[in-house]
Formats: C-alpha cells, sequence, structure tokens
C-alpha cells in the first residue's frame, strides 16, 4: 500500500485574527501554526491502513513556504515515512494548486492519495476533488468513514439529514472528514526519528490562475447583546423580543 | 445574450429548497450582467418542484434526465454540468454536501478557479465579485472571479428565495458520456427526516450543560414547537458521543447562518462561535452570567436550563397555536 497525504500548515483553530498591512491577508505575526486538523484525520488514516497491511510506504506532501516543514515533520513524527515540500508562496486560487499538487502525484504510483476535506484557514473545500479530476481517479469527498479490502474502498460521508454510501476502486483519491478516526500524537521516539526521515525540498511555480483576492477584513463584530432576565420567568420577555424587536418568530 | 447557470438541488426526486435560494442569487447576478438565467435540473425523472423555477427567475430549465440520476452520481453530474455550462458566464451551485463535491468537479474540468461557501454576489467592472467566510467565520474575503466562466457555490440560508417571474421555457438536455469511476450505493436516511443544521431556519444546540445524552429530549421537544428547526451540538457532546457529528456546530463541524440560533448549556467557545456567528439572531441560555456566549448572543437568559427550556417550549407551543 502507497499511500500519499496532503497536508497544509495553518493558523491554530484559536488564533485571533489581526489583517496584515496590505490588507489581504492575515498578520503572521506570534501566530502559532499547525497541520491542517482535517489532514491530520488523512495522516492517521494512511497509517493505520499501511499498518493494516504489514507493507507500504505513506508519504506527505505540502506546498508551502520553508516554513511548512515543520508542519512536514510533524506528520514524520507521527509515522509518516518522508515528506515532500513543493516551495512556493500558495495561491487564492485552489484550482493552481491543485494543479501543481497534481503534478507532483501523478506518476507516484499510490494506491490511495488522501486529502482533509477542506483547509480551515481559505475554507476552500476543493483541492482534493480538483486533484482526483485532473488525475482522472475515482474521488470520494469528506469521507467519514471508510473499509477497503481487495482493491475496492467503501465509504460513508455525511449529507444533509443523512448519510450516502460510495464506492471505488484503487487507486482513488479520498477527502478526510472528522469522525474517521482519532489522530495519533507524536510519540518522542517519533520526533527524534523524524529528525532523520528524508524531507525533499522542490521549488514549484504556480500559474496566476482566475481568482484575485480583493481584500480580507474583520466581520462587523455583533452589537452587544443583553441578558433579558434570570431564570424561567425571563421567557415571556425573551418571546415578546424575538417577535417584535428581531422579528424572528 | 449571455447565461447564467443556476444548478438545482433534488433529493428523491423534489427539489430542495437551498435551490430557490441559488436561483434568487443567480437572478440578481443577471440582472446585474444583463444575462438571463437557466436553471439545470439533474434526476432520473420529473422533479417535484420544478414548476416553480420559472416564477424564482428562470428563463429556461434544462433537465437531464438518465436512468443513473436518482441518487448523487458525482461523474455523471459533474460531466452533464461541465457540459451544460460551456459558455456560461457563470455558474451558481449550493454549498451543500452535493455542491461541494460537485462544484470542484465541474470547475477542474472546466480549467477555471472556483469561489466557495460565498455569503454575497456582486459585479465591479463587469467582473463578477464575491464575499466569503475564511478562518472559521473569524474574516470575510473580497474575491474576483476573472475566468471566462465565474464559479461559486452559495452557503444555504444567506439569501432568502425572492419571486421574480420568468418565462421558465423547459429544455431537455441530452446527457454526455460519462464513466461511473465512484458510485452512490446508497443513502441512509435517520429514523425521522429532521431537517439539517445548516440548512434549518431555527436551530436549536446543546452542551455540555445538558449533562446526559437524554436530556436532549428537552431541545427535540423544543425544535418541534418551532416546527422548522434543527437540534444542533457543541463538539464537546459530539465527541462524547451523545450526538452525531452531523449535528457538530463550529471550526470542525458545520457553519450555520440560521434566522435564530437558541445556545443551550453551550459556553460559546470560539471553535463554537466560529460555526454560527453568522446566525442573524443569537440566545443563549446558561446559568453562568460570565460564560463567553452572552458576548455574541443578541439575547441572553442566566438560568438553569432544565428550568428555563421546558418553559420556553411551552411558550413557543402557545405562540405557534395563536
Ligand atoms: C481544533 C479544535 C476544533 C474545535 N472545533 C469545535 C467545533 O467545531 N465546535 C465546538 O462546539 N467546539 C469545538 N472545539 C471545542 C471547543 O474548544 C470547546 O471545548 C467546546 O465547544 C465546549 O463545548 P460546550 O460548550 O458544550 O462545553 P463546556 O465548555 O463545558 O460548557 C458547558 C456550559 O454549560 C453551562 N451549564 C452547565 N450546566 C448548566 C445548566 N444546568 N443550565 C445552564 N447552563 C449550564 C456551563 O455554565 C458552561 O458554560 C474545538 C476545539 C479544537 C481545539
Ligand atoms: N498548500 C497545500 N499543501 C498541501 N495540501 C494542501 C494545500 N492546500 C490544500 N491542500 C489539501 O487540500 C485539502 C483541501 O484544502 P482546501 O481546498 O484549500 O480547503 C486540504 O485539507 C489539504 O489536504
Amino acid at each position: 500500500m502507497k499511500i500519499a497525504v496532503c497536508l497544509k500548515r495553518v493558523p491554530d483553530t484559536t488564533t485571533k485574527i489581526v489583517i496584515g498591512p496590505e490588507g489581504k491577508s492575515i498578520d503572521e505575526s506570534g501566530v502559532k501554526f499547525v497541520p491542517n486538523p482535517y489532514d491530520e484525520y488523512a495522516v492517521e488514516e494512511a497509517l493505520k491502513l499501511k499498518e493494516a497491511a504489514g507493507v507500504g510506504e505513506v508519504v506527505v506532501l505540502s506546498l508551502g513556504t520553508d516554513a511548512a516543514q515543520e508542519t512536514l515533520r510533524t506528520a514524520l513524527a507521527m509515522g509518516v515515512d518522508r515528506a515532500i515540500l513543493l516551495q512556493s508562496q500558495g495561491s487564492p486560487d485552489g484550482l493552481e494548486v491543485a494543479k501543481a499538487l497534481a503534478a507532483e502525484l501523478k506518476d507516484g504510483g499510490y494506491d490511495l492519495i488522501l486529502f482533509g476535506k477542506l483547509a480551515v484557514d481559505d475554507y476552500n473545500h476543493q483541492v482534493g476533488a480538483m486533484v482526483g479530476e485532473l488525475l482522472g481517479l475515482p474521488t470520494i469527498t469528506s469521507v467519514a468513514h471508510l473499509s477497503i479490502s481487495g482493491g475496492t474502498a467503501e465509504a460513508e460521508r455525511e449529507i444533509e439529514g443523512g448519510i450516502e454510501n460510495v464506492s471505488c476502486s484503487l487507486p482513488a483519491v479520498l477527502t478526510c472528514d472528522k469522525g474517521l478516526n482519532t489522530p495519533r500524537l507524536p510519540s518522542l521516539k517519533g520526533i527524534m526519528a523524524a529528525k532523520k526521515k528524508p524531507l525533499e525540498v522542490k521549488p514549484v511555480s504556480l500559474g496566476s490562475g482566475t481568482l484575485a483576492t480583493l481584500g480580507l477584513s474583520l466581520p462587523a463584530e455583533r452589537k452587544a447583546g443583553r441578558i433579558v432576565g434570570e431564570g424561567p420567568d425571563a421567557v415571556v420577555e425573551l418571546i415578546r423580543l424575538l417577535r417584535e424587536e428581531a422579528k424572528v418568530i | 445574450m449571455s447565461a447564467i447557470l443556476a444548478v438545482m438541488e433534488q433529493r428523491g426526486g423534489t427539489l430542495r429548497k437551498v435551490s430557490l435560494e441559488v436561483l434568487t442569487a443567480a437572478r440578481r447576478l443577471a440582472d446585474q450582467l444583463g444575462a438571463s438565467v437557466d436553471a439545470l435540473l439533474v434526476g432520473a425523472g420529473p422533479i417535484g418542484g420544478a414548476d416553480q423555477l420559472g416564477r424564482y427567475g428562470a428563463d429556461q430549465v434544462l433537465s437531464a434526465v438518465h436512468g443513473d440520476f436518482a441518487l448523487y452520481q458525482p461523474d455523471g453530474y459533474a460531466a452533464t454540468v461541465a457540459e451544460v455550462a460551456r459558455g456560461h458566464v457563470a455558474i451558481v451551485f449550493a454549498a451543500t454536501a452535493t455542491g461541494r463535491d460537485l462544484a470542484p468537479r465541474v470547475a477542474a474540468k472546466l480549467g477555471v478557479g472556483l469561489a466557495t461557501d460565498v455569503t454575497e454576489i456582486g459585479v465591479e467592472g463587469g467582473k463578477v465579485v464575491v464575499t466569503r467566510p475564511v478562518y472559521a467565520g473569524k474574516a470575510l474575503q473580497r474575491v474576483r472571479l476573472d475566468g471566462a466562466t465565474a464559479i461559486v457555490s452559495l452557503r444555504p440560508n444567506t439569501v432568502q428565495p425572492a419571486e421574480s417571474p420568468r418565462a421558465g421555457a423547459g429544455v431537455s438536455i441530452n446527457v454526455p458520456q460519462f464513466t461511473s469511476r465512484v458510485k452512490v450505493t446508497g443513502v441512509k436516511a435517520p429514523a425521522t427526516a429532521a431537517l439539517d443544521v445548516a440548512e434549518a431556519p431555527v436551530v436549536v444546540s446543546g452542551g455540555r450543560g445538558l449533562k446526559a445524552p437524554e436530556h436532549f429530549k428537552l431541545l427535540e421537544e423544543l425544535a418541534a414547537a418551532f416546527g422548522n428547526a434543527a437540534v444542533g451540538a457543541s463538539r464537546a457532546v459530539v465527541d462524547a458521543g451523545w450526538r452525531e457529528h452531523g449535528a457538530q456546530v463550529g471550526q470542525t463541524g458545520k457553519t450555520v447562518s440560521p434566522g435564530l440560533y437558541i445556545a443551550v448549556g453551550i459556553s460559546g467557545a470560539i471553535q463554537h462561535l466560529a460555526g454560527m456567528r453568522t446566525a442573524k439572531t443569537i440566545v443563549a441560555i446558561n446559568r453562568d452570567k460570565d460564560a463567553p456566549i452572552f458576548k455574541v448572543a443578541d439575547y441572553g437568559i442566566v438560568g438553569d436550563l432544565f428550568e428555563v427550556v421546558p418553559r420556553l417550549t411551552t411558550e413557543v407551543r402557545k405562540l405557534k397555536a395563536e
């Protein structure tokens, strides 16, 4: 089983967002960066599948600046065998990122290529499915449950008010949702071992794409609310406000 | 005249409400661009509710019917939409489970960028410009789409369906040849046909303050009293196995923008707020007057949820009976 995982370096989810001086991206000073949480599900699933198969290789790829090496080392510490950094500034156009990843993955001989369902910074929700399409591989997105046997993947994905059952043959592209597994933490031994694992750096240049970021801003603060009252007796006043002031019921 | 493609969604042969939101957004964009609107229905036969599409702004209603299309079939749907989309100046999808799967496939086939989960669509200097929440709603990004076709997906509940009558002329479309690399083999519906938190006009969410999974019955009763409500949950209770992941609201769950969001026994962690801060009106019920949820709530009640919620249910029932 040869598995690739695409991993993005993103700000920690508790980060307070400050807009950078040019008004198009965030101010990164003091921000803690972590592996995209959904990509950790992908790493964990890859490691589990390799362990179950007894043989194989898990390769992790990230497209980003040199800073992403640290993120790749985290994956190596979890147990991934080797890492590739596609060195680039990135692009607001997910299709350009997908093209660069697809070009690297194309002749890799992977049985499975795993992604997170979305990156929690750009919320693009697209790169995995685009890579699948570009490579002409069977693609299942937002996988919350997976079983693989005899070269077939059976997956469940959440849809509004239900679960969709989807199957395909390998090689395939899957994007991972929460619920798939519980990602392991890197062990001390893993962290030591990671330092010696191969991490290849390949500069790539992305196309200009068709999306332009015009600006980034903070959402309007919600108007300060108010405490209507204490205990069940406040309910009558709440109902009145919802009807007459907020006009939502 | 240039045309915009509005990709309709159906389930089980019935049009989904989000389709009218997509159509309304497409109509408004078309009016700014001086374009017409083609609403596209993909399914295994006639779609219930399709007769409304002219009323909500479709100049043409395109139907792509194929025996395999009773359930969503990613490869077949993507091939069909990409084929039909050629020549259109814009495509509007719904940012739903289906739309989020389908839109990037179509964008890759057409070789143009995709702006997902947009909450506003406008035109500047002849180009489509959208606003989309990023960093879990902690920031808003404005993006201009410069491709030959502007592809966007619209976050549910951000546009109110509005009538804008047009001809709605029916046209049947030939489904192109496709290979099904992926097969949707079935859909497991929950026991009750519950509304999804991402789409319900009212969401009642519970957290660890409910103390035990069986107490969610209180919230189900409140949701039932509203009639149009879904029950959501914090991650703490989803991780504890009290509720399904599909109900989780927040950074690693769903982002919801209902008219009314009621947070019950939820502290208001930043990752939870990320999923619900765009609700029109937020109500919080918590016994801790310093809980962070009160900072974003329009209306708060400080008190024991086990006393407040049953009373609220009674009052909502009374109101609905009027
Ligand atoms: C990477 C990451 C992603 C995350 N994603 C999400 C996410 O998507 N969604 C999410 O929700 N969380 C998420 N979290 C978790 C988040 O940080 C919080 O831990 C979680 O939201 C807390 O859930 P809670 O409010 O139910 O529980 P608590 O924080 O324990 O709050 C319980 C509340 O109930 C109140 N209460 C107790 N008893 C009563 C009573 N009888 N009557 C009234 N009130 C009562 C208490 O005062 C308290 O405020 C994420 C965390 C991380 C690190
Ligand atoms: N720069 C990147 N490097 C590696 N993987 C990425 C990158 N951007 C996106 N991905 C992958 O694509 C998934 C979806 O990202 P997105 O479409 O940006 O929300 C992520 O969870 C990653 O698995």
